[in-house]
């Protein structure tokens, strides 16, 4: 098996353009080198989603844009525009 | 009875409003906190039923009963949920040393769709440093619609606020705020003890409203730097978060402004005409003759 795994970077951005403002992050680092887990940082690991992209990172989700449901026009819930991105690492 | 010198003021009511919580820093002095520390380690904090009123609860000799019943502690409790409120639960919460990962980003209880709101108030009995975690909280987050721990995927949030305090503080949040347990990095207990507490009363205007202009939230000019430079009540409900989406945080605006017209019973109230614009549907057929 190869040494290869998978960690998986979540980027919440301002709108639905990829080039957008980081508002929230999530990793998950499948070589488990990096125990990332809730409120470990206060600065986010880039400025834009772009920037992901060119540190590297492949987007593997864009978030659909979704109509609001009728009479939830004005409901707000989860973030928006979360986009998830992988690179694949060395584990050993 | 509550002095009104202890209760909230309008702009502090408004940022509750706003952001969903308020915190008081070194609130309680040093001999009730070690008091209370002495309580948590004997195991001698027991709850009441749930629904019992707040005036029942924690009786003489408690230390607990003692800090919930200084005046400036009425004061912030009568002015968000009324006088004498229903105690829910309380949790003492401890925090083991090196702990492997922070809880989950959550909102308590289940998804809760009124305006009427429960406050939690959190009591940090001893200083918490960065390291040793604390309670994270994500302002503005309370309106959103979500169920418990459906939003643990989130880690962090631009302008999340790591409660990084002394001991005596106090926290009193909204019910719907966004929150977690952060991760306990040192090799000492971390403890924090919360109560949760219903209103009994109608949450109309509770808090010291002698300060609240009766053209509060007359239209002025939108827009501009000298609107958005006068720090008043329009101004604090409507500034957003730095995690908030461009367009959604414009409804959070909505939600803000829906609240503290619930608060005051001023249907009128408006911040910066985002409201008013939405209920404008004329009728008036002659004008256009
Ligand atoms: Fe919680």
């Amino acid at each position: 098996m190869s040494n290869l795994r998978q960690k998986v970077l979540v980027l919440y951005l301002a709108n639905s353009a990829l080039d957008s403002k980081v508002t929230g992050w999530s990793i998950y680092d499948g070589t488990g080198k990096e125990p990332h887990t809730t409120g470990d940082s206060d600065t986010p690991p880039y400025k834009t989603g772009l920037d992901a992209l060119k540190a590297g990172w492949r987007v593997i989700q864009f978030p659909q844009l979704i109509p609001p449901y009728p009479n939830m026009e004005y409901t707000t819930s989860f973030q928006m525009y979360e986009f998830i991105f992988e690179k694949l690492e060395d584990a050993a | 009875m509550v002095n009104k010198a202890d209760l909230l003021n309008t702009k502090q009511m408004a940022t509750f409003v706003a952001k969903g919580f308020l915190r008081f820093d070194e609130l309680v002095p040093p001999e009730i906190n070690t008091a209370i520390m002495a309580e948590i380690d004997g195991g001698d904090i027991t709850a009441a039923a749930a629904g019992t009123p707040l005036s029942q609860c924690y009786p003489p000799p408690s230390a607990i009963g003692q800090m919930l019943r200084m005046p400036q502690i009425e004061g912030i409790i009568q002015s968000l949920v009324g006088p004498d409120p229903l105690f829910d639960h309380q949790a003492v919460h401890v925090r083991q040393p090196n702990e492997d990962s922070a809880q989950g980003m959550h909102g308590d209880s289940i998804i809760d769709t009124r305006m009427h709101f429960d406050i939690q108030l959190m009591y940090f009995p001893h200083d918490v440093p960065l390291e040793m975690g604390g309670t994270l909280v994500v302002p503005g987050s309370q309106y959103r619609r979500i169920n418990e721990m459906d939003i643990a995927r989130y880690q962090n949030f631009l302008g999340q606020v790591n409660m990084v305090c002394k001991a005596g503080t106090i926290l009193v949040l909204h019910h719907g705020i966004w929150h977690c347990g952060r991760q306990n990095k040192t090799n000492q207990k971390r403890y924090m003890f919360k109560v949760r507490l219903n209103p009994r009363v109608r949450q109309l205007r509770l808090w010291n409203t002698d300060d609240l202009p009766a053209n509060v939230g007359a239209h002025k000019a939108i827009f501009t730097r000298d609107t958005n430079k006068v720090e008043d009540v329009q101004t604090i409900l409507g500034r957003t978060e730095p995690w908030f989406e461009n367009a959604t945080g414009r409804l959070e605006i909505i939600n803000r402004i829906k609240m503290w017209r619930f608060l005051t019973g001023d249907e009128q109230f408006d911040v910066h005409y985002w409201l008013t614009r939405l209920e404008n549907m004329p009728e008036n057929r002659e004008l256009a003759a």
